[in-house]
């Protein structure tokens, strides 16, 4: 398990914005704040292959899967990384446990089955199996688009702010709910949000980003304690 | 009071004009004859081959249509640059293309003289005046009504659902065809039934690139426009055989596009 980490080195250019920086992730979450047009989501549409960087390494778990140098750049659905967006997430065509199975790939249909059965049930979600999809609230649908995602085992889950699209009691739920299960994961998790509140609920390691590049990281005390911007000051007196 | 009686007045004087025209001439080509004028109508002898002839080439233009149409689409939707927007606007243009100018267009490109007359009949192929000719031409003017409602279906889908799928291990072609079409597919039917209806009624580029040789490229609609000259019954027969396809066409396309 040593090797459960993501390593990122990246450089870009995304709509007129410069991204540059390096960041290590250890198995659990890390979220990942910073101000509107920070390049977060950027930051991962790079780590997923989905963005074409103009330089730099991303290596998870010890595989390299974007390499600048080497010329290796590894197309999104082979670097084994897992992926949440804040919305549209699930597919209207499929039912729940259809939607689940979807990325596991390769094996009968009965095994696809149970193992998608096995995801939502360690999520707490096996009783919304036969469910079809629109007739799932916000909370609902954002469990079951995780079981998705955790279902093929990836290497590596980035969050693209889970809960922006749901209102605010639901927020609520759903956060306590992600908290709790990403903590017990054993792969590194980067979680972008702008909610101190998430911040505070995952009690992780906090990343700031600022036009591009890492303007300070670390534990929400270390923040409190020397925030390096007014971005990082207006955070924390946020909520 | 006397504002809004006006007012209804207006709006009802203008609607039923409207409607009055569209009407008038349906109820025309469907009371004006007793059932049995019809039914000796449609057994003329040109009636056979041309719905034969009308099914088997708007079915081959369909095929045509929709097998190369779908990827022509999706392809469009996911390329950036002038170039592309260029090209998405000009396979538009044989919807706003009077008939004759297709034919003469089609002439120019795929006849004896066209452009790529010389290298066609170097391989022994002359198109003109065929049923291949009758293929092309519906083909021609039909597949932009069903590009411009695939453009818009893959459109409309969203961005994240591909990435997700993607993020889930499935290749680009994994995603066409296990996301993008099964959530496009009710559009895509409407799409084609639209483009289906411009075909079977596909007139004047039919009568100048495939001519209208009974038996051969003798579409439903030349048939018409030939029974004219010596019989109304019959081509008011094939009309009604028309009429009635493109209603079941548009009924369907209506509760297709419902669920």
């Amino acid at each position: 398990m040593s090797a459960s980490t993501l390593e990122v080195e990246l450089r870009g250019d995304v709509g007129g914005l410069t991204v540059d920086l390096a960041l290590s992730a250890e198995a659990g979450p890390t979220v990942i704040v910073g101000p509107n047009g920070a390049g977060k989501t950027s930051l991962l549409m790079m780590i997923l292959g989905a963005l074409a960087p103009t330089g730099g390494r991303v290596a998870v778990d010890g595989m390299v899967v974007f390499d600048r140098a080497r010329g290796l750049d590894l197309p999104v659905e082979q670097r084994g990384i897992g992926f949440l967006p804040q919305r549209d997430t699930l597919f209207p065509h499929l039912d729940v446990l259809e939607n689940v199975a979807y990325g596991i790939a390769e094996v009968p249909r009965a095994e696809r089955d149970r193992r998608a059965l096995a995801a939502l049930r360690e999520l707490g979600a096996e009783a919304l199996a036969a469910r079809r999809t629109d007739g799932l609230s916000g909370g609902e649908a954002q469990r079951v688009a995780l079981a998705r995602a955790l279902a093929p085992a990836p290497r590596a889950l980035l969050l693209d702010e889970p809960l922006a699209a749901l209102d605010v009691g639901l927020r609520r739920e759903v956060r306590s709910f992600l908290a709790a299960h990403l903590r017990r994961l054993a792969i590194p998790t980067l979680v972008v949000t702008h909610d101190r509140a998430d911040a505070e609920a995952f009690d992780a390691e906090i990343v700031v980003m600022e036009r591009g590049a890492i303007a300070q990281r670390g534990r929400l005390a270390d923040l409190a304690a020397r925030p390096a911007t007014d971005f990082v000051r207006e955070f924390l007196d946020r909520g | 009071m006397a504002w809004s009686l006006a007012w209804s007045l207006l709006l009802g004087a203008l609607s039923g004009f409207l409607l009055l025209l569209i009407l008038l001439p349906i109820a025309g080509l469907l009371f004006t004859a007793s059932p049995r004028d019809l039914l000796r109508g449609l057994a003329d002898p040109m009636v056979g081959p041309a719905v034969r002839l009308t099914l088997g080439t708007t079915l081959g233009s369909l095929a045509l249509v929709i097998g190369c149409g779908t990827p022509l689409a999706w392809v469009l939707v996911h390329r950036r640059g002038r170039g592309w927007r260029i090209i998405e606007t000009v396979v538009q243009l044989p919807v706003v293309l009077p008939p004759a100018v297709a034919g003469v267009a089609l002439l120019l490109a795929f006849g004896r003289r066209g452009l790529l007359g010389p290298a066609l009949g170097a391989l022994g192929i002359g198109l003109p005046f065929t049923r291949a000719a009758v293929i092309l031409a519906e083909t021609f003017v039909a597949a932009p009504f069903y590009l411009q409602a695939a453009i818009a279906a893959f459109r409309r889908l969203a961005p994240e659902l591909v990435l997700v799928a993607r993020t889930l291990g499935a290749s680009p072609p994994r995603v066409f065809f296990t996301v993008a079409l099964p959530i496009s597919k009710s559009a895509l039917a409407g799409g084609a039934a639209m483009s289906w209806a411009r075909a079977l009624g596909e007139f004047g580029a039919t009568l100048m690139f495939a001519g209208n040789l009974s038996g051969r490229t003798q579409t439903l609609p030349l048939a018409i426009y030939t029974a004219l000259e010596s019989d109304l019954r019959t081509a008011q027969s094939l009309s009604i055989v028309l009429v009635a396809v493109a209603f079941a066409l548009l009924v369907a396309m209506r509760v297709g596009t419902r669920t």
